[in-house]
């Protein structure tokens, strides 16, 4: 398997999202250069967590623009597997490949703790290692995480399958505590939680794994392309 | 070139004393131009020159086998192995954090961090020293409560955006703290050994290349800001605070690391305080060179600035550097790429002068080196007795406690002692997966180092209530303390940084602080072989004529094999509690400058604790082995409240406490909250392991108790002194700080 990590100026989880894939779970991983016009022959692709443009405007809003986001849009759109993580999910949104919007967090500030999320389904390329109602222990580290859509567009995740994750315990003013859902063909994923940093014993968990091995034994089973 | 007699109110204004403008004129052959004089009044600055300190800093010890890069540089380097060193540094954002707190505390950030990555080090962690004035004060209450929050965000803004975790520090509440906050900033990177970057500018010939954010008109005189006592007027000073932007920061960091690599770069500076000014100047210094500098062709964001403006900005977020001839084009493709300004806007000389142009008009001609490294010396006046102002003998007896439980609650939600995860959990402190021990979790913060497999360990301390009390034991103290912290997670201590925070080194009293204090640092870092590698000091830290406590930072670095550190938090009942070290001793006078002593009795009197260094050593040696031969499930130095404060802060992790008996002669308030350095507390399955390697270490060892589920009991002699459930303890201190900020706004 290869995964294509999208480098965005401001980009700063991009390093662990290589190291996770390439050295945690012993997989190709390269780094893909925002205004590239093509992903090359990736089997899948990260957008990592930061600040792409500083978040200034909006996160995510100028990064949607990103020549390397029309590439992922066809990607995602032959069934290619994405994934975005914290700004990568807010870039999602922005971009319309997820629905919904992130907002500033309940409390106003930044928060980085460890969060006891839930997985809500399994039946998606980056769950379904996992088992339905199982607590997985991952970091979180944002500003802006704070999950908004209308209620019909709630109901249609809910109705849908698609909510991937939520947090056991709210946190940031979530809709519905949601911290992770999943588009229409069920292969691009946004979530806020960084299930890159936990994926070594050494971080203090590795549940982020049960992530990681979904997607690269969803890639493995040819589920993309 | 204009020049001038100048009047002795500009001279006064620019900060200079009119012998240090005769020198110049000595130096110059001339009057300086308006430029010129600006030039000189932020080279000469107490914040640029060390002019104050300097004399005194040389006895500080600087070498070691693992020293690469000492003192004089943007920061120091250590050996790490495998071909890899460290780059690390301390840095105060004092006045510009009063000022405007945001902004003040995020451009502190902001620059430490590119003093970390001028070096050729990718930065990996950032610790914060932070002191405040306290949040009940009835006056100054409500403003300082807006300066925590503010500093915060702003280490928070430019931090967790950079893409460095924060993953350590302190934070402190003292009323002298009131109008002058520090915010003290340490960062470490990584570097390879052959590929360590100088401020230097060698080979006349050679391009003088500006890259990074334009310049405006912020941050004028910021250093010479940073060099005077604050008086009612400062808040007049807020345009002279820089403002951040720490995505340009990400930008330029990752630009630089990527031209370093194209092998065009000959030297490199960031420009921090004063600017163009200080990285012209001491790159050509270093060099021995001069540089011919052109300032219309500098990047500028405004209209119409003159050159003095040009000289002294201090924008944010650029650097200078010289490539070598014929090369520049290499390095201006990757600032392309990333999209950031790069211009020359010179040339390396031979003739030893930095000469400023602007259309073609020499507006300032003058020496690097005499501008750079011959500023006044001053060895002040300081053979007095430190300043001082409560007595060493309370007067009147220490009152018994009526409910000593009551009293540990009170000290463990004292804002000083109480969790500071409303702080902590504002920065991300895990970005970059590297943090084996993040803020709360260990004695000492840790990051592993993925390209060597080895750990880093740092502790920063600075407690100026001990330092107030007796300047050179409360320093040593500080570095033992630092010292222990390491040895508690299994690390080595190697190497020092230090941020100096005193007040105006003009007055004897306080030089005689500052002397005591480094004289002090100099002797403790010899004794443990922590040289100190660089670091920075930051007087005039007075509002209105009442100085700060003297407040030595001390950041210290410690190696280590990686694994899961040893924390502080007991990890299951049944454990047997050991106190390494012994119960210490403890008596009137050395109780008052104990945090009971301030957070109980609202006092401050006597003699901070008494150190034996060479004992302190045994300790820190017995306490690593037993943690490096896997004998500690937990482990935690007694610091600031003592012993029982330390076993309630052990109990808060995993709601696992301690049924504790002690045999001691020593009355329950000195027994419990007394705070005897070179005591280290253990929980561990195989106390007989650990006091067989106490013993080898010639240290007692004692059998305090068992860890159990869900309470905290201490008695002496079968009388119970402390009896709570721990979450009767662990509220008020997981919500304390919130709820004091809360009420004041």
């Amino acid at each position: 398997m290869k995964i294509g990590v999208v480098v965005f100026p401001g980009s700063n989880c991009d390093h662990d999202a290589w190291y996770a894939v390439s050295q945690n779970i012993g997989h190709q991983a390269e780094f893909i250069w925002h205004d590239s016009a093509t992903l090359g022959d990736v089997d899948g692709v990260i957008l990592p967590g930061g600040f792409s443009y500083g978040d200034y405007l909006r996160c995510g809003a100028i990064a949607r623009f990103s020549p390397v986001m029309n590439a992922v849009r066809d990607f995602a759109r032959g069934g290619g597997l994405v994934m975005g993580v914290c700004n990568g999910f807010q870039i999602l949104v922005e971009s319309g490949l997820l629905p919904g919007a992130l907002l500033r967090n309940e409390g106003l500030k930044f928060i980085c703790k460890t969060v006891d999320l839930r997985v809500e389904t399994t039946n998606s390329p980056f769950t379904h290692a996992g088992t339905k109602g199982q607590i997985l222990k991952l970091p979180v580290a944002h500003g802006d995480g704070n999950y908004f859509a209308d209620a019909r567009t709630l109901d249609q995740l809910e109705a849908e399958d698609r909510v991937a994750f939520r947090y056991a315990t709210p946190i940031n003013g979530s809709q519905r505590d949601i911290a992770g859902i999943l588009s229409e063909g069920r292969n691009v994923l946004g979530m806020m939680p960084h299930p890159e940093r936990a994926a070594d014993p050494l971080m203090g968990s590795t549940d982020g794994l049960v992530v990681l091995h979904s997607l690269a034994s969803a890639v493995g089973a040819g589920v993309t392309r | 070139m204009p020049t001038a007699a100048w009047g002795q109110d500009v001279i006064a204004t620019h900060g200079l004393k009119p012998d240090e403008y005769d020198k110049i004129v000595g130096i110059l052959g001339r009057d300086p131009s308006w430029t010129e004089l600006g030039i000189f009044a932020v080279m000469w600055s107490e914040h640029c020159s060390y002019k104050s300190s300097r004399i005194h800093l040389k006895k500080l010890p600087t070498r070691s086998k693992l020293v690469l890069q000492g003192p004089g540089e943007n920061a120091g380097i250590i050996d790490i192995g495998g071909g890899y060193g460290i780059a690390f540094k301390i840095e105060s954002h004092n006045h510009p954090s009063f000022i405007e707190p945001f902004q003040g505390a995020a451009t502190g950030v902001g620059g430490i961090l590119r003093d970390i990555f001028t070096m050729g080090a990718r930065p990996l962690a950032v610790l914060d020293a932070l002191r405040f004035g306290s949040l009940d004060d009835p006056e100054a209450g409500k403003r300082n409560a807006r300066i925590v929050e503010g500093v915060v965000s702003g280490i928070s803004h430019y931090g967790n955006c950079f893409g460095v975790p924060t993953v350590g520090g302190e934070t402190v509440f003292e009323p002298c703290y009131n109008g002058n906050p520090l915010v003290n900033v340490f960062a470490l990177g990584i570097v390879k050994q052959d590929e360590v970057f100088y401020g230097k500018a060698y080979g006349p010939g050679n391009p003088v290349i500006y890259v990074g954010a334009k310049t405006g008109r912020d941050g004028i005189h910021g250093a010479s800001m940073a060099s005077a006592e604050f008086t009612e007027e400062s808040a007049q000073k807020r345009p002279n605070v820089q403002v951040g932007d720490p995505f340009m920061e990400k930008l330029l960091l990752e630009a630089c690391i990527e031209a370093m690599k194209t092998g065009a770069i000959v030297g490199i500076q960031d420009m921090g305080a004063a600017g163009l000014t200080c990285s012209t100047c001491e790159m050509s210094s270093r060099a021995g060179t001069g540089m011919d500098v052109d300032l219309e062709l500098v990047p500028q964001r405004e209209t119409g600035m003159t050159p003095y403006e040009i000289m002294l900005s201090e924008s944010q977020e650029r650097m200078l550097l010289v490539a070598e001839k014929g090369r520049e084009e290499e390095v201006f493709a990757v600032f392309r790429k990333w999209g950031l300004d790069a211009a020359t806007v010179g040339v390396v000389t031979d003739t030893g002068r930095v000469v400023v142009r602007l259309h073609g008009e020499v507006v300032a001609d003058l020496p690097s080196r005499e501008a750079a490294d011959e500023a006044p010396l001053y060895d002040r006046p300081h053979n007095v007795a430190p300043y001082r102002t409560h007595p060493v003998d309370r007067g009147s007896a220490i009152p018994a406690s009526a409910d000593l439980t009551a009293d540990l609650r009170t000290m463990v939600s004292s804002a000083d002692l109480c969790s500071k995860s409303w702080i902590w959990e504002q920065y991300d402190y895990t970005v970059r997966t590297n943090t084996t021990a993040g803020p709360g979790v260990a004695d000492a913060a840790v990051i592993r180092i993925k390209e060597t497999g080895t750990s880093v360990a740092m502790s920063l301390d600075g407690n100026g209530r001990y330092c107030y009390l007796d300047p050179a034991e409360g320093t040593k103290l500080i570095v033992a303390e630092c010292c222990r912290n390491l040895s508690v997670v299994g690390a080595t201590p190697v190497a020092t940084t230090n941020n100096l925070n005193f007040g105006n080194p003009e007055r004897p009293e306080i030089m005689a602080q500052l002397v005591a204090s480094i004289e002090a640092l100099a002797e403790a870092c010899e004794f443990f072989e922590v040289p100190v590698t660089g670091g920075n000091v930051s007087l005039y830290n007075e509002t209105l004529g009442t100085p700060i406590f003297p407040t030595p930072v001390i950041g210290i670095v410690g190696l280590m094999k990686t694994e899961a550190p040893v924390g502080i938090g007991f990890r299951e009942a049944g454990h047997q509690i050991l106190l390494l070290g012994g119960l210490g001793t403890c008596d009137d006078v050395r109780f008052g400058g104990t945090a009971y002593a301030k957070a109980v009795l609202g006092d401050l009197w006597g003699l901070p604790p008494a150190l034996d260094m060479e004992f302190e050593k045994r300790v820190q040696g017995a306490i690593r082995e037993v943690v490096n031969q896997g004998l500690a499930a937990s482990a935690h130095d007694l610091g600031e409240g003592g012993l029982a404060v330390a076993l309630a802060e052990s109990s808060f992790p995993n709601g696992i406490g301690a049924s504790i008996d002690l045999d001691s002669d020593l009355r329950p308030e000195f027994l419990l909250f007394g705070e005897a350095p070179s005591r280290v507390i253990v929980a561990t399955a195989d106390p007989e392991g650990v006091r067989r390697i106490g013993n080898a270490f010639g240290i007692p060892v004692i059998q305090l108790g068992m860890t159990v589920q869900g309470k905290l009991e201490i008695r002496n002699r079968n009388l119970p002194l402390i009896v709570s459930d721990t979450e009767q303890l662990r509220q008020p201190w997981a919500g304390a700080l919130e709820e004091q900020l809360e009420a004041r706004r």
